[in-house]
């Protein structure tokens, strides 16, 4: 029953989608406040209905009723119950369910928060908003219908995939989502400004909130990824320029460019055009990565073709969504008035060059990830594009745009005095040497470059910290005012001092990790010891241990440093019963900003069993970096301005009594 | 397999878990001859894998190439010999890092060539277009009515 109760949700919610595509446009276009209304309700009650689809799903699955095909294939009824949630979304099915219950959020926040907005703009993003959701929808309860059941109920799931069975699979896909599925707003309101023609500041400062929500959780999101890849894969990598992976970076490239041209739109009403043009590109980079993912074109050209019936409804999702934006932008964008002035040497200027860079190193992954596929089935020549590749032409690019980001902030709006800003960076350069000469003096010439990456990292952070010294006046002034000056600046002025901080401790964290890494692979005995670094490591033996749906085979080793016992660790291999695989679980231990990683191989014929030892210095700032990063959105997302909402502009300019600009509370 | 740290896990995921890569038995006593099969592991493809380096991969065939680099390695190959055998022997699609040819120009040029395009442009507009440091234009005679408008209604 409750199946079928979740189904019928979803369908329902299909013909509010279907409604809310139509009649709020029809008000706009009318200026019918009552049908504008409608779109509001209909949003809420989407959300509504696409929530107790999930939760029954969710039911389904908590309570192992295998009659359902999608919880008979991904569950286990002696699986843990934060995993038999989890396995809701573990699977095609279920977590494009999940996709679309974080769109029908996203569309029902607008609805309840979106009060400030004027009733047409309003309106019309809830109507595009919902095209996409209808879309969705529809792809699901034809092509994906997670509640179908099967003929006859088994008696046991399958289980879900070992390597899922992980907190990883609670946070990743979640955030990931409310990241990726985030940007539909920002589509929703360029498609809704394109359709009306009209679009200004406060369109931007309506926008912003919504991007940088979007940004901070696919920030993170990525990161919690990357960090359950590391210590998940065994082999201690964090990024593997994975296709799937790439699908996520993009979205990631474009919002961080949509981010900085949306503050010079704000501010300055300049950058309209391509301010839109970038929320187009964003979310369609979402489709698009959702479509790599979803559709199998990935394992193979031709898989997909064996079985396309989920990849080419994407695709048309894909191109009438990508299309119509871009087709819609490409007619009405020349109506959109320019405004704005300004000086290439200016901070406008900065945030044009950080957008020429970001997006061209979003050109150069998506050239990465599709030129393989393009080339099969165009050509039918096969090639591989990998890490190599993305390290030799996404990494200069990176470098560079991380070499100049100090100066944006620190340039005035509309001309800026670029050798001005280059001398009150001295203090940056400085320490951005001393970090390079120790660096080279306590690691050697080992790597010329690395160095140099520290001392890039070093002067990053020091260029953000510069940036706050500079507006707080502090070591020119007395404290309280310092203090005062501190409390009165903008959140989101800290927000990008915090963010540009968090990319630099990130980077700090790849060049540690990659390149000052030590790695031993050895067959070990018990009773042997391996040193690693300034640590020595001795395999006690291995113990058999078991867990609630697996049994496991542990190897404890005791690891001691200058001769002192510091802990102990234990990498284990499971053997999960359902299914018959094993996967490895690496044992970590972390040392300040390092960490020791030990995985298990296979064992031997004399009795020894082959380990993986790797100590990684300062490989966790990849993951703090992304957490202030994070922080840094957060910050931003708090600003006053953000909060209450764009001031309404005067329209009637007799009217004395509505000449003065109201400030209306945004939540 | 690797596609963890994105949402494609669930669909990439094939039900094979992760182990070791490099094994002790196979590494060779000499340790830069070592280090160099080693890097040259990480450039190239295990063909039975979705995007892993054969530095990185468990599978059969991944250890075959592993023990094929080091032996060649051993034999004195150079680090380009080894390579050109394995390109000849499985194609490029066994390089990680496609070589520059006519086939994967768009691939290598497109980047580059959008920077410079994208530069170009920039300082195209910023030439073209009236910067602030340009003189106040003068209002048009709609503009001065508007403010004929506007003056009046403050009064």
């Amino acid at each position: 029953m409750i199946p079928e109760l979740g189904h019928y949700a979803l369908v329902l919610a299909l013909a509010l989608g279907l409604i809310q595509s139509v009649i709020p446009v029809i008000g706009a276009h009318g200026h019918d406040a009552a049908l504008m209304r409608l779109g509001t309700s209909t949003a809420l009650m989407q959300f509504l209905f696409v929530g107790l689809s999930f939760l029954a799903l969710t039911i389904s699955y908590v309570t192992s009723d295998f009659s359902v095909a999608s919880a008979f294939e991904n569950s286990h009824s002696m699986m843990p119950l934060i995993y038999k949630i989890t396995s809701v979304w573990g699977n095609h099915e279920g977590s494009m369910l999940l996709w679309v219950l974080i769109l029908s959020l996203f569309g029902a926040l607008v609805a309840a928060f979106g009060g400030n907005l004027p009733a047409t703009l309003k309106a019309n993003v809830l109507a595009v908003q919902s095209w996409i959701a209808s879309a969705f929808y529809l792809f699901i309860l034809l092509t994906s219908n997670p509640f179908l059941r099967l003929p006859q109920t088994p008696a046991e799931g399958r289980d879900l995939n070992p390597i899922l069975q992980d907190i990883g699979l609670a946070i990743h896909p979640p955030l990931l989502y409310l990241g990726y599925v985030g940007f539909s707003i920002a589509f929703s309101f360029a498609i809704a400004a394109l359709i009306e023609g009209r679009i200004d500041a406060a369109w931007a400062r309506w926008v912003r909130p919504w991007t940088l929500a979007a940004w901070t959780f696919l920030t993170i999101g990525i990161a919690m990824g990357s960090y359950w890849a590391y210590y998940t894969l065994g082999w201690g990598g964090f990024w593997f320029w994975d296709p799937v992976e790439n699908a996520s970076l993009m979205p990631w490239l474009a919002g961080t460019a949509l981010l900085h041209s949306a503050v010079v739109m704000e501010k300055r009403n300049a950058l309209k055009i391509w301010t839109i043009l970038l929320a187009i590109l964003a979310f369609s980079l979402s489709l698009i990565g959702t479509f790599l993912v979803r559709s199998g074109v990935l394992t193979s050209v031709h898989s997909f073709a064996s079985d396309p019936t989920r990849g080419v409804f994407i695709l048309i999702i894909l191109m009438a969504f990508i299309g119509g934006g871009l087709t819609l932008f490409a007619w009405r964008a020349s109506t959109l008035k320019q405004g704005g002035l300004f000086a290439p040497v200016s901070r406008e200027g900065a945030l044009v060059f950080n957008n020429l860079f970001l997006t061209t190193a979003c050109l150069t992954v998506f050239v990465g990830t599709l030129y393989p596929l393009a080339l099969e089935s165009l050509a039918g020549e096969k090639i591989s594009v990998g890490a190599p590749f993305f390290n030799l032409t996404f990494g200069p690019l990176f470098l560079v745009l991380m070499a100049l980001m100090p100066f944006g902030p620190l340039l005035a709006w509309k001309r800026g005095n670029i050798l001005g800003v280059a001398q009150r960076l001295m203090a940056a350069y400085a320490v951005g040497i001393a970090a390079l000469a120790v660096a080279f003096a306590v690691e050697g010439t080992q790597s010329v470059l690395a160095p140099f990456g520290v001392g890039l990292a070093f002067y990053v952070m020091a260029g953000a910290v510069v940036d706050l010294v500079e507006r707080t006046g502090l070591f020119r002034m007395p404290l309280g005012i310092v203090a005062r000056r501190a409390a009165g600046l903008p959140r989101s002025t800290w927000g990008t001092a915090v963010a540009h901080f968090g990319i630099a401790v990130t980077l700090l964290g790849i060049i540690g990790a990659g390149t000052w890494g030590v790695e031993r692979i050895v067959a070990l005995k018990p009773s042997q010891t391996v040193s690693l670094a300034d640590y020595d490591l001795t395999f006690e033996g291995m113990m058999a241990r078991s867990g609630p749906n697996y049994s496991e085979q542990a190897a404890k080793f005791t690891v001691k440093t200058g001769g002192v016992t510091i802990g102990v660790m234990q990498p284990s291999k499971r053997n999960f019963i359902a299914r018959d695989t094993s996967t490895n679980e690496a044992a970590l231990m972390t040392r300040g900003a390092g960490q020791l990683y030990l995985s298990l191989g296979d064992t031997n014929p004399d009795g020894s069993i082959a380990v993986r030892l790797y100590y990684k210095p300062l490989v966790m700032l990849i993951w703090f970096g992304a957490v202030i990063m994070m922080v840094g959105g957060g910050l931003s997302l708090s600003d006053r301005r953000l909060r209450v909402g764009a001031p309404k502009p005067a329209n009637k300019p007799a009217d004395k009594s509505t000449t003065k600009p109201t400030l209306q509370p945004a939540e | 397999m690797r596609g963890l740290a994105a949402i494609g896990l669930f669909f990439a995921l094939l039900g094979v878990g992760a182990a070791h890569a490099v094994t002790p038995d196979e590494m060779l006593k000499d340790p830069a001859l070592e280090a160099r099969a080693r890097a040259l592991s990480t450039e190239l493809r295990c063909m039975v894998c979705q995007n892993q380096s054969i530095d990185d991969s468990e599978a059969p065939l991944a250890k075959d190439l592993r023990l094929l680099v080091r032996e060649r390695l051993a034999n004195g190959d150079s680090d380009r010999q080894v390579m050109n055998f394995l390109v000849a022997r499985y194609g490029n699609f066994v390089l990680l890092r496609p070589p520059f040819e006519w086939q994967t120009l768009l691939l290598w040029g497109l980047p580059p060539l959008a920077l410079v395009a994208g530069l170009i442009g920039l300082i195209v507009a910023a030439r073209s277009r009236p910067t602030v440091s340009a003189e106040p234009q003068a209002l048009s005679g709609e503009e001065q009515k508007k403010l004929a408008v506007l003056a009046k209604a403050g009064e």
